[in-house]
């Protein structure tokens, strides 16, 4: 362990477990330390998922599943890859990944920001929900995998396609299936049987731009890349067709 | 559409005895009574009427009684009144038949076919109003050995242990399925006699954090209400995979039910429907499961028993093994007995196994793989008694859950209408007016009560045993017999057939 200044904390996690290195993690943030950098991070699971405080943690490597989860406040900054199930239950805070990350990338979170620079996984943002000022959003800098938005109950949705060729579409079957809340956003355009029969495709007014400029603007700043060209394109915007998808569903 | 269901029940009322006081029409919230003015006298609408009988039991001057409508059709084993009534709902309503409380079919109720033991001339029964019982039992993960060190202190490092002093637990109900009187009537009476109540799948109302060392606290695939705060809140962490009423099977919480305080407890927007995914989407299989209790315990910094419930199906004893090994603390088993707020009618009613096969076969599997020390198990699903008890313990729980039993306790007449939040008794509701009608000082009052019974009934059930510790009867099937069982229900429960 480096200890660079006060605090700035450097833990070299080569073969350390993740009890180990979560319980490390702990000490470190209790004694306020403000920026950790975990270099050689090789599988490690839940890391920052107890974790409060609005704490810095820089992951060089590719930590394991459920970076992140049940997290209230941190910025995690993946400079790798990262693993299923990040971001899940998330309260605050944000994830930001250079390179792809895995499935259910930020099942049922309630609030915070997730940027994953490349591609995701199948039914990621599944179940996210907004709930008075918590909104959360995941922003895709490349394409996801089915089952994208499924069962979205709140929250933004931003799939960017940057890494498709030209000609190329989103491949995802089953987009915003049982989307009940929420709002997703393409860049591009998709066709009607990848979307799941809850969802509706409307064009965007002048408050989605706003919104979805905003978090272009994080995302071109994360990545070094240029909002205006990402904007300079089209977008469809999805939404859910029915607030109680259900409500007919049953007999009393 | 004309209906061509017939009223259920029939409404008398004893003209003589009633004084038109309309304590009938104001209690009734499914407006099977109304005052008919231009008369001078109530009238009822008998196809509104579902037999919870709170009017019969208002009633001031018992002027009431409300009995099932004795229509018949032409009897026919298979084409029952049940039969015919729900394709006659669907047909008029194209809709999954809901329904609510536990499985009423006739499956066989093995409590009922289990007989207890007692001490006779070869070793003495113990008097329990004059010598030490001990109840008290700890659920959580135990050491396959201990180490003691030269001072006789314990140098293994055991994992979270959560004491209880009666073997009986509040099974999960969520707020928004019932009311916030009845979570506090609820965590009241368990902080009162010892032991834990759950809070099931809807988080954890700002007011019932002071009850936290008394409280489970349930994370289902909805992830409602879920929170750091709230998984540190409570001393046990409980996983739900499955209910015993609708095994595989999410939750749909209506609009209607998510008022402003549900919505505020359940962290989603007022009014919209609270949907519970079918499966866990984080947990495809036992490696998954590993992965979300590990999870739990990173949250709570490993402070507490993880627990992780499934409803009762065929494979429960090799998923409970799965189970033990991916890290559970305590195996939650919820039998086709078991109880829900709304559930499909189909399913309600036809999956599962019950909860006494299920109980013997986990825990007979358990104990061949020498990993029954590292999970205690606890059972769900009809308890209806202290003698469920005792030979729910006898057959290897650790404890049980109560929910229709406390329900019952609170006011519950198991009229089965929980899904529609209309309760009379104002249980399974959010309807502000319905609501009061639980005083949670007196709901905690007769749930305590109804454990101090249960805890004395049990005392006696050791003392006649000759036992007395429950620890002693955990387990101890020699102490059961089976009545009109045949060899392979024997075989399964591992008991001797009574005579033998």
């Amino acid at each position: 362990m480096i200890q660079t200044t006060e605090n700035e904390i450097t833990i070299d996690a080569a073969g350390v477990s993740f009890r180990d290195l979560n319980t490390k993690l702990r000490e470190k943030v209790a004694c306020g330390a403000e920026k950790i950098v975990l270099l050689n991070v090789c599988g490690q699971r839940y890391i920052g998922t107890d974790l409060n405080s609005p704490v810095a943690i820089n992951i060089v490597g590719t930590p394991g599943n459920n970076l992140g989860s049940f997290m209230d406040g941190p910025q995690i900054t993946v400079y790798g890859n990262a693993q299923d199930g990040s971001g899940n239950t998330m309260n605050d805070g944000q994830i930001i990944v250079h390179g792809h990350a895995g499935d259910i990338t930020g099942l049922a979170a309630r609030g915070g920001n997730i940027f994953v620079r490349d591609d995701v996984g199948y039914r990621a943002g599944i179940h996210m929900k907004e709930y008075e000022d918590k909104k959360p959003a995941l922003v895709i800098g490349g394409t996801a995998q089915d089952f994208v938005g499924e069962y979205m109950a709140g929250g933004v949705l931003i799939l960017l396609g940057l890494n498709l060729k030209q000609g190329e579409h989103h491949r995802a079957n089953y987009i915003g299936t049982g989307m009940h809340g929420g709002i997703i956003y393409i860049r591009g355009t998709v066709e009607e049987y990848q979307l799941g029969k809850e969802v509706g495709v409307a064009e965007l007014t002048e408050d989605d731009y706003r919104v979805l400029g905003e978090y272009v603007g994080d995302y071109a700043d994360h990545f070094d890349c240029d909002a205006k060209q990402i904007m300079n394109s089209s977008f469809i915007k999805l939404y859910p067709r029915y607030l109680r998808p259900y409500g007919r569903l049953y007999a009393y | 559409m004309k209906t061509y269901l017939p009223s259920r029940f029939m409404v008398e009322r004893d003209k003589d005895r009633c004084i038109r006081c309309q304590v009938c029409v104001n209690q009734c919230s499914f407006d099977a009574h109304y005052y008919d003015c231009d008369d001078d006298t109530i009238r009822a609408r008998e196809d509104n009427c579902v037999g919870c009988h709170r009017c019969v039991s208002f009633c001031p001057t018992n002027a009431l009684n409300v009995r099932q409508n004795p229509l018949e059709y032409k009897s026919n084993f298979n084409w029952t009144s049940q039969a015919i009534e729900d394709i006659t709902k669907q047909a008029e309503t194209g809709g999954v038949l809901l329904t609510g409380m536990g499985n009423d079919k006739d499956y066989r109720i093995y409590w009922d076919h289990l007989v207890l033991n007692a001490s006779q001339v070869t070793n003495p029964s113990i008097d329990p109003l004059r010598e030490p019982m001990e109840l008290a039992t700890y659920l959580g993960r135990k050491p396959n050995e201990v180490e003691v060190d030269s001072d006789g202190k314990l140098k293994t490092k055991l994992a979270p242990q959560v004491r209880i002093e009666i073997p009986v637990m509040f099974s999960a109900m969520s707020y928004g399925a019932v009311s916030l009187n009845v979570h506090k009537s609820l965590a009241r009476a368990a902080t009162q006699m010892g032991t834990m109540w759950n809070t099931g799948e809807g988080g954890l109302h700002p007011d019932l954090y002071q009850y936290g060392q008394n409280t489970t606290v349930q994370t289902a695939s909805g992830r409602f209400g879920v929170h750091a705060g709230y998984l540190s809140a409570g001393r046990i962490v409980e996983i739900k995979i499955g209910q015993g009423a609708k095994p595989g099977i999410g939750g749909h919480l209506p609009g209607e039910k998510v008022s402003a305080e549900v919505s505020r407890t359940r962290m989603i927007p007022e009014g919209t429907d609270a949907l519970s995914p079918a499966p866990h989407h984080d947990i495809y299989s036992i490696e998954d499961l590993a992965q979300l209790v590990y999870a739990m315990k990173e949250a709570t910094n490993y402070t507490k028993p993880i627990s992780v419930k499934i409803a009762a199906v065929h494979n429960a004893a090799a998923i409970a093994s799965g189970m033990v090994r991916a890290g559970a603390d305590i195996v939650v088993l919820d039998g086709l007995r078991g109880s829900t707020g709304a559930a499909p009618k189909v399913i309600r009613d036809n999956v599962g196994i019950p909860i006494e096969l299920a109980l013997a076969a986990v825990d007979t599997r358990l104990r061949q793989e020498g990993i029954r020390n590292q999970a205690s198990i606890v059972v769900a699903g009809g308890i209806r008694n202290s003698g469920d008890v005792a030979k729910a313990i006898a057959l290897g729980a650790d404890a049980v859950y109560i929910a229709t039993s406390a329900l019952i306790a609170l006011g519950c007449h198991v009229c089965q209408q929980c899904h529609t939040g209309k309760c009379a008794w104002g249980l399974c509701t959010t309807d502000l007016a319905l609501t009061k009608r639980i005083n949670p000082d007196i709901g905690a009052r007769r749930l305590s009560n109804l454990l101090r019974s249960w805890s004395h009934e049990l005392k006696d059930i050791l003392g006649a045993m000759g036992l007395n510790a429950l620890e002693s009867l955990r387990g101890n099937r020699l102490h059961l017999r089976g009545i009109g069982l045949t060899d392979k229900e024997l075989e399964i429960l591992g008991v001797k057939m009574a005579g033998s």
